[in-house]
């Protein structure tokens, strides 16, 4: 099975070519992909993590998160 | 002098996708690049997923502050690494034929100082789940950017229909 492709374009010659990617280029890629996913899930993570500890405050606290803007405005 | 910019180069992915679109040989003639992307990832089971952007094949240097806000909260985060990751164009669970949109601008890409860039970026999805992303990139490298390659990962690729619009600024 061949190799993904990319597309390339030249910008002084205005010339596109469809170019197989390299074995070492696929595994860089896929290396590279698979780090940004982990940094996207660590970013869910912490959105996550963030929104609980806001709600077990406001609930500590006694108050809406509404009520908390109204004091932060 | 009024800034003006000027089309460099565009692709647009043909039938059965590209997993990266690369410009190369890009001109030195201008104070700043303009890069308008507008993607679609294929991979299956994601809302979005991210694309990779070296420059001049170049696999270190690269380092990153986000801000992120999904519509329910609102996060940032900085990171390193081999590439700039951009994590927010729509992917195979996103609302079939949604494209993500994103500005990247590389002032000074032809001086000899390390590169800065700013990147801003949302997705599109008709459900509850969407993002919008900042972010403040840096190069630690002091050559010329003379190429740009926005990569979808070596598994996945940019979706038919996909566009990469190159420009160059005069007089920034």
């Amino acid at each position: 099975m061949p190799n993904p492709t990319r597309i390339e374009i030249n910008c002084e010659t205005g010339v596109e070519s469809i170019i197989e990617l390299t074995d070492a280029e696929v595994a860089e890629l896929t290396y590279q992909a698979e780090l940004a996913a982990e940094k996207k899930a660590e970013e869910d993570a912490k959105a996550e993590a963030d929104a609980v500890a806001k709600a077990a405050l406001l609930d500590r606290l006694g108050i809406t998160a509404d009520e908390a803007k109204l004091l932060l405005a | 002098m009024p800034n003006t910019f000027e089309l460099i180069a565009s692709v647009t992915v043909p039938s059965g996708g590209q997993a990266a679109i690369d410009f190369t040989s890009i001109p030195n003639t201008y104070t700043d690049l303009c890069l308008q992307l507008s993607l679609r990832n294929s991979r299956s089971g994601q809302v979005i997923q991210e694309g990779l952007i070296t420059f001049n094949g170049s696999t270190s240097g690269y380092s990153e502050r986000i801000l992120r806000g999904s519509g329910s909260a609102a996060i940032s985060s900085s990171g390193s690494g081999a590439n700039f990751s951009l994590n927010g164009f729509p992917a195979g669970s996103s609302t079939a034929s949604t494209f993500g949109s994103a500005n990247l601008y590389i002032p000074n890409y032809a001086g000899s100082s390390n590169k800065s860039a700013s990147a801003e970026f949302i997705t599109e999805n008709n459900a509850t789940e969407a993002y919008a992303y900042m972010n403040a990139l840096l190069w630690s490298n002091t050559a010329a950017i003379t190429s740009i390659s926005i990569s979808a990962g070596a598994t996945y690729t940019w979706v038919q229909h996909s566009t990469a619009y190159l420009y160059g600024v005069k007089n920034a």
